[in-house]
């Protein structure tokens, strides 16, 4: 049952990036992305890992990819892009052959001694208890560095973003506007 | 016992998709009768008594209009948009406790109307439910209609607001009861009405209650598709049972959401009587019913504005919400 579950959703996952990669329509590659990042969190729900499954969903689906499709709406998403370069398929074949021999002998070694989880799960506690007493004893450390970081991030992104905040345009009449635009216009020219 | 569990499991799928299909049809009656009294209107009247078989009519009709696939649309993301709202809307009812255990009559087998008790219940359901986001959002870009497009940027506008809002007003009940799973939250308010979880997460309560309209996109935060533009946001250039599903996923995504409020905040099914579990179908009931009254009372409102109210003003008082109850529950 398991082994099916696995096969499944490893096609599933690599076909999804295979169409995001060498689809040259727009909305393809983002679906493609969108749906191969849930079939992702597939792996965590079959290692029991629950919690890391919801959290795949919640922020690369929910949140990253949303993102994306926010960027994505700048563009005629209905149109294919035309490249002008035909994918080179020797570079490909080697690279991805390459990658696949670089997978084999880093992990050759590992295989001949049984894996070992080095924080196996407590028996006994639900999944999220269980993150959360990993991550507040052994890794307490990059957890508060990795959570001030995105303090400092997010700062940085209402610093860059926010700087003209308090004008609305929708809350300006047009001739406020134009008014505004030529003001920062002469500035510019000036500069 | 195996297959008996599998027997189980999907005629407890069959029930719940069933079910909440027709729902969102009644729902639909309802909610067109409920405006109509709210606005000293008589409503549907001509099918049947009452009215009550325009549903059935509205069924008929839906899935036998002629599916239209534009030229122009990108097709297979086009016909696969609707799919993603229903589905994941049905999906996420797998961790909800519908009803209290009960055993089947003249046998002793007992049946948990719960189809996975997942130890991330909650977890799971926000996030299936964020996913139903990619309906409308690829369904309007994969339009070929600007007021699609627009009606997608609107819906992803929304999306970034409220996703915030829900989860962390729902963490300040997470830390009390300390667990994910809504049979969990039934059992620490199973004592009765002082229990509720309302009374010590009042703020929590209604912070999700406002997300909980942004969710389903239901008036005041009915950006996605904007009445106004008379046309229907995203499901302009959809027809028939594709626009259907888009209508089905929605209500019952309202009731989905009203089930977890009731079990969350308002103590669920209580102690698993059948007084209970009626209980809890009222409370549902009501809930559901305030998300019409709002529709008949309020205006919507602006996208900007709705992102000023999630970010500037319920935001900050979620997190001060859960600065608090850490401290009480830590001293």
């Amino acid at each position: 049952m398991e082994a099916i579950a696995f096969y499944t959703f490893s096609f599933l996952t690599i076909a999804m990036f295979w169409i995001a990669v060498m689809s040259n329509q727009a909305l393809y590659a983002l679906s493609a992305t969108a749906a191969g990042m849930i079939f992702i969190s597939a792996f965590f729900f079959l290692l029991g890992a629950d919690f890391l499954g919801a959290l795949q969903i919640i922020v690369y689906t929910g949140a990253i990819m949303a993102i994306y499709a926010f960027g994505m709406m700048f563009f005629d998403t209905t149109r294919v892009v035309k490249e002008r370069h035909r994918p080179p398929f020797l570079v490909m074949g080697l690279s991805i052959l390459s990658a696949v021999l670089i997978v084999f002998i880093v992990s050759a070694p590992i295989i001949s001694e049984n894996i070992v989880a080095h924080h196996p799960v407590i028996e006994g506690i639900d999944n999220p208890q269980a993150i959360g007493v990993v991550l507040f004893t052994k890794y307490l450390i990059p957890f508060e560095l990795a959570a001030v970081m995105l303090l400092v991030a997010m700062i940085a992104g209402i610093i860059l973003a926010g700087k003209k905040m308090d004008r609305s345009l929708t809350l300006m009449r047009d001739e406020e506007i134009e008014i505004a635009q030529e003001l920062q216009d002469s500035k510019r020219v000036s500069v | 016992m195996e297959w008996a569990f599998i027997a189980e499991t999907i005629i407890k799928v069959l029930v719940v998709v069933l079910v909440f299909s027709a729902l969102a049809g009644i729902g639909t009656y309802f909610e067109r009768k409920v405006l109509a009294f709210m606005q000293r209107r008589l409503g549907p009247m001509h099918v049947g008594p009452f009215g009550l078989l325009q549903v059935a009519a509205d069924g008929i009709k839906l899935f036998t209009k002629e599916d239209i696939i534009p030229t122009g649309v990108v097709k297979p993301i086009f016909k696969i948009a609707p799919v993603i709202t229903a589905a994941t809307a049905f999906m996420a009812a797998a961790a909800i406790p519908f009803w209290p255990e009960f055993t089947v009559p003249f046998t002793d087998y007992v049946v948990s109307p719960i189809i996975s008790d997942l130890n991330i219940g909650v977890l799971y359901i926000l996030s299936v439910m964020a996913i139903g986001l990619y309906g409308p959002l690829l369904g309007g870009m994969a339009s070929n209609n600007k007021w699609s497009l627009i009606s997608a940027a609107r819906g992803a506008s929304i999306f970034i607001s409220y996703e915030v809002i829900t989860g962390l007003s729902l963490l300040a009940p997470l830390m009390i009861v300390g667990s994910f799973s809504l049979l969990d939250f039934n059992a620490y308010q199973s004592a009765g009405v002082t229990d509720w979880i309302v009374w010590q997460q009042p703020v929590a309560f209604i912070l999700f209650w406002i997300a909980a309209f942004a969710e389903t996109g239901r008036t005041p935060f009915h950006l996605v598709a904007n009445d106004h533009e008379i046309i229907d946001g995203f499901g302009t250039e959809y027809s028939g049972m594709r626009w259907g599903l888009f209508a089905i996923g929605e209500y019952a995504n309202m009731f989905f959401l009203a089930f977890v409020m009731a079990l969350i905040f308002l103590g669920g099914f209580g102690d698993g009587s059948v007084l209970g579990a009626l209980g809890l179908l009222l409370k549902v009931s009501l809930i559901f019913f305030f998300f019409l009254w709002t529709r008949a009372a309020w205006p919507d409102v602006r996208p900007d504005q709705l992102m000023w109210l999630c970010w500037k003003v319920l935001m900050p008082l979620a997190i001060i919400n859960i600065v608090i109850t850490g401290f009480v529950l830590m001293f």
